[in-house]
């Protein structure tokens, strides 16, 4: 006999505890026994190891899948004990998927319909865990009968059991759901009652809509209910109903404030706080008392309550940001809580205090936070800071001075991890806001020149940005040798190759603009005026320009057998255009008497080149591409993957950025494919190609040129870039954050303004990434149509399914009838009697022409009664079952 | 007819999930004690999500508030003496509702065991669950009241009693080795 030597659940359990290292080992060990004896016949042998292997299943996860039929062989058991075990073992490890499942029907049947109680009770919970949609359809009539069960922990236990089935088959509405409401009146039994408002919640919260006929029923047990668990519910049900209904929401106000001020279970409190802030925010009284909640939390001992007084306020900021004003010192201390959770949820709260006013204060304190906080709240902080800024293309930002200002301050800051972020901002500012450009190129070379910030990783791509807008607004730059030596200095070696290509080009671009300054300076003595670059030309002299030009040699030279393609390719670009201008400008950096002609050929290179880059570059839209008509005969999709296959993972993704010059005229798209060929292929004009390769990269910043001078026309005005402002102190402790704030944080009052805001280019439409803000579409249509089907009409259905006595004939008097004595019954009606008339004098004609769909609900109906204050009170016509009534008795 | 609606509505798969989505007991050294899933997991992310979650919440300190955001869910757990009741809920859900949940099974436990402790829940996982299943249905709180709770448990462990004696008899034993 096996079972004599069999080790129990017990020893298995302390030779676990007993084990040190070798726990592994242990449990294998046992696995194996476990297999061996799962096969026995005895039934006490087969259970005790099922037990044992359920311990290890759900203590130490080891897999138990393949001992799903013996799990259903211990409960054919008959034996109590054995049965409990195997359905443990199956609940804990049984899935939908599991290949046995459906053996189990019917001795799921067999115990739903034992006299046993407590099997019963197994079979139910079992069902609730693991009932699929075959389980869920064969058992239905079963569960539907528990439902009216006289043992009332068997009745709760079913009723717990429907939310599964009308998840997995929805059918099973059409049998259940009448027993459900009925089961809603059940007054006498207040677990009955809390199992039903429990499915009720779940069903409600997907979709609320179909719910809204039983308002009155849900109205009743929220006025009369003394169980906290039960008004929870309760009102979690009418946040859902009350946005549906403003006559609702006007009704259950009362009640609900009431609830809020008397009840002494703080769980309840909190749940009254925020069905109001989130549903009945409108009403104004409400939200005031329940502010007066929310400081009670903010203040109390508990860091549990304080949490959820600040979720509160966040809940309420959007609609009602007085309320977290009334509170902005707490939520400022806040800020330097020991929990994180308090920390982020007040930071949330301060970014929701965030105005166009207080922007300024409010970051600089928030920097100043971030700099002295541990580097993953300092993260969060800056990502805050970051996204709310750039929110709706930088709507609450005036001065762009100071904002990129504090982008480059960001970046310096210690842990600083947002690269990425700053590094597309910075760009996206330079295309939009042309007037901060000078700005930006300050902080971009401030950025460039300090050699320590080479060796953080995480502002490479800072870096890669500062060192883009160096280069291609290069005119504001005052010292562009300067600029050169700091994108070609030693440390450099630092970056990854992508960045340093872009400092490479860069790098092209200023020695571009240095040359065609200095040329065009030499120029001037010849009597043509010298435009823009006044400032700049101070610092080109001859020494200069060689300087330069020794510098590349030195630098770049060695790049241009680098094993990075686009490093060596630009190196060679670079490195070829010096050799080609280096002989022709020798001349003139040694004043001769004939240097005049070499030079007016060197200046015609360096001026085509100039030309070239200082193309003005915007952004394009993310819906270009998408307005390009497809020319009949491409075939888009298919050259793309021959393309792939050719080159294999190494092309960026650059087919998603397409480049088209100047004008964007979708008429000319096929023109437009055949210049932008025809640029690529001249093989004279290099810097053309260089042009389109850039545009390539930066593909997704490019705009049409017609509208940005349309902006700089508008704007030529607009005052020098300002320094930042040292006024505000810099403070650091959490209580000077809150004086500061006392200034900053005033409701929205419009500071006076140094100047105006500078034009932000916006593209009409698809400018920011759709944001796939599509409302859900509710996954579990079919469910709501079932209930909506069972609530309100085409009840032919479910009378189908359940048939029952009671055929007295309904007209529309008695009808009338039952809507007088709802009126009686609930003494707050506020008596529509217009309103009722009209809509019963409605509904008589809805029955004229539908009467045959209506014959069996109102049958229905009668059977419950006259006290039935149900769906049933106003009908609309089966042809419009999508209005959702409303039942007169809450209005 | 008929047929044919129930086979439109089946074609749709659906999703009511429950309020409390898994409820486990973890030990202040990390060792798992009690897992009950009420969503669906496979027994990769069931661990998984006990190992993840454990380190979040071992590693908070002591006067911190009770609550974790934990992947678009929110867990709250509560520490007594050695062991950590943690459920699993939904981002709308009453953190405070769920403590209480907590507390109730505590106090249930402990009037069962008689001032539980974590040996109890060791060597009596099994009975652990089925209190628990009393307790929560379908991921619902079935049952406020402690005592009826209490009063079914014993009517279980009468059965079990009962299921044992049987099979322990005289007669019993000789059936099964005969057969």
């Amino acid at each position: 006999m096996d079972s004599l030597f069999q080790r129990s659940l017990d020893d298995i359990i302390k030779g676990l505890r007993h084990q040190q290292a070798g726990e592994s080992a242990f449990v294998s060990k046992v696995l194996e026994e476990v297999r061996r004896e799962i096969k026995s016949t005895d039934s006490h042998t087969k259970s005790t190891a099922l037990q044992k292997l359920t311990y290890l299943h759900s203590i130490c996860f080891v897999d138990m899948s393949w001992a799903a039929f013996h799990a259903i062989e211990c409960i054919s058991y008959p034996n109590f004990t054995h049965k409990k075990v195997g359905y443990l073992a199956i609940s804990q490890s049984f899935q939908e998927s599991t290949p046995v499942i459906l053996l189990i029907s019917n001795q799921l049947r067999k115990d739903l319909k034992s006299n046993v109680e407590v099997e019963v009770s197994l079979a139910l919970e079992c069902l609730s865990r693991i009932g699929n949609l075959d389980l869920c359809r064969d058992l239905t009539p079963e569960v539907f009968t528990l439902m009216a069960s006289s043992r009332i922990p068997v009745r709760k236990k079913a009723i717990g059991v429907v939310l599964r089935l009308f998840g997995k088959y929805p059918d099973a509405v059409r049998v259940c759901f009448k027993r459900l409401v009925e089961s809603l009146e059940s007054s006498d039994s207040p677990p009955i009652v809390s199992a039903v408002i429990g499915v009720f919640c779940e069903l409600a919260s997907k979709d609320p809509k179909a719910y809204l006929p039983l308002a009155p029923e849900f109205y009743k047990i929220l006025v009369d209910s003394r169980n906290n668990w039960v008004l929870i519910k309760v009102l979690k049900i009418f946040t859902k109903l009350a946005p549906l209904e403003p006559r609702l929401a006007k009704k259950i106000v009362e009640p609900i404030c009431e609830l809020m001020s008397k009840t002494g279970a703080k769980s309840l409190m909190f749940e009254c706080i925020r069905t109001i802030l989130t549903s009945l925010a409108e009403h104004e009284s409400a939200v005031k008392l329940a502010a007066g909640r929310i400081n009670e939390l903010l203040i109390d001992e508990d860091p549990n309550l304080r949490y959820l007084g600040l979720h509160a306020l966040a809940i309420v900021a959007p609609k009602h940001i007085w309320a977290v004003l009334e509170n902005k010192e707490f939520v400022i201390k806040s800020l330097s809580d020991p929990d994180p959770n308090i920390k982020l949820e007040s930071l949330r709260l301060v970014m929701e205090m965030v105005s166009e006013s207080n922007v300024v204060e409010i970051c600089r304190v928030l920097v100043n936070y971030a700099t002295k906080s541990e580097p993953e709240f300092c993260n969060v902080i800056l990502g805050s800071i970051l996204s709310t800024c750039s929110n709706n293309v930088y709507e609450i930002i005036v001065d762009f001075d100071w904002y990129v200002s504090l982008l480059g301050e960001m970046s310096r800051i210690q842990h600083c991890q947002k690269g990425e972020e700053i590094e597309n901002q910075l760009i996206d500012i330079g295309m939009r806001v042309q007037d901060v450009r000078p700005e930006l190129v300050r902080v971009g070379r401030d950025l460039l020149m300090d050699p320590a910030l080479l060796g953080n990783p995480f502002l490479h791509r800072i870096l890669s940005a500062a060192a883009w807008l160096c280069g291609e607004y290069v005119e504001f730059i005052r010292n562009p040798v300067e600029l050169m030596e700091s994108l070609l200095q030693p440390r450099t070696s630092l970056l990854p190759p992508s960045v340093r290509a872009v400092y490479l080009e860069s790098a092209f671009k200023a020695l571009v603009f240095c040359l065609h300054s200095y040329l065009k300076s030499a120029h001037g003595e010849n009597g043509e005026a010298s435009g823009t670059t006044l400032i700049q030309e101070n610092h080109i002299t001859p020494d200069s320009v060689l300087h330069l030009l020794n510098l590349i040699d030195m630098a770049v030279g060695p790049l241009s057998g680098s094993y990075d393609v686009e490093i060596q390719e630009r190196a060679r670009n670079i490195l070829g255009f010096t050799e080609l201008i280096k002989p022709v400008l020798s001349d003139s950096l040694h004043p001769q008497d004939e240097r005049h002609k070499q030079q007016v050929e060197a200046s015609k290179m360096v001026r085509l080149l100039h030309d070239t880059f200082s193309d003005e570059l915007g952004p394009v839209s993310m819906s270009a591409q998408g307005r390009v008509p497809v020319p009949d005969g491409l075939v888009l999709h298919e050259n793309l993957a021959d393309l792939e296959a050719v080159c294999g993972s190494s092309l960026p993704a650059s087919s998603a950025t397409i480049s088209f010059e100047g004008s964007h005229n979708v008429e000319g798209a096929t023109s437009i494919f055949i210049s932008d060929q025809k640029e690529e292929s001249e093989p004279s004009s290099e810097s053309t190609s260089l042009l389109a390769e850039h545009r390539k990269r930066h593909g997704l910043y490019y705009l049409p040129s017609e509208k940005n001078t349309e902006h700089h026309e508008a704007n030529n005005d607009y005052p020098p870039a300002n320094e930042l402002k040292s006024g505000v102190t810099v403070s650091n402790d959490a209580q000077d954050l809150a004086k500061l704030a006392e200034q900053s944080f005033l409701p929205k009052r419009k500071s006076k303004q140094v100047k105006a805001r500078p034009v932000v280019v916006k593209l009409d439409e698809g400018d920011v990434l759709p944001i796939s803000s599509k409302i859900p579409q509710a996954k579990d249509d079919s469910l709501s149509e079932a209930v909506r089907d069972v609530l309100l009409g085409n009840k032919a259905a479910a009378d189908s399914v359940i048939r029952k006595k009671g055929k007295e004939k309904l007209n529309a008097k008695e009808q009338e009838d039952d809507l007088d004595h709802m009126d009686s019954q609930s003494g707050t009606v506020q008596n529509p009697v217009k309103e009722r008339s009209k809509r019963s004098s409605r509904k008589q004609n809805a029955d004229e022409g539908d009467h045959g769909g209506d014959k069996g609900k109102q049958k229905r109906r009668h059977r419950h009664g006259k006290h039935r204050t149900r769906e049933g009170v106003q009908n609309p016509p089966a042809n419009v079952i999508s209005q959702t009534p409303v039942p007169d008795l809450l209005l | 007819m008929h047929y044919t609606v129930c086979k439109e509505l089946n074609s749709v798969i659906l999703s009511v999930s429950s309020q409390i989505n898994f409820v486990c007991l973890i030990s202040r050294q990390g060792k798992v004690r009690l897992t009950k899933w009420y969503s669906t997991y496979s027994q990769k992310e069931r661990s998984k999500a006990i190992r993840e979650l454990s380190g979040v919440i071992l590693s908070r300190g002591p006067k911190l508030c009770n609550f974790v955001d934990w992947k678009g869910h929110k867990v709250v757990y509560k520490r007594y003496a050695s062991l950590y009741f943690c459920i699993c809920i939904d981002e709308e859900d009453n953190e405070l509702e769920a403590l209480e949940v907590i507390h109730h099974f505590v106090e249930i436990l402990d009037r069962y065991f008689g001032s539980v402790c974590e040996l109890d829940l060791i060597f009596n996982f099994h009975k652990a669950y089925y209190i628990l299943d009393e307790l929560l249905i379908a991921g619902e709180l079935q049952e406020s009241s402690k005592r009826t709770i209490a009063k079914l448990i014993s009517a279980q462990d009468n059965l079990v009693e009962v299921a044992k004696e049987e099979a322990s008899s005289l007669s019993n034993i000789i059936a099964q080795a005969t057969k």
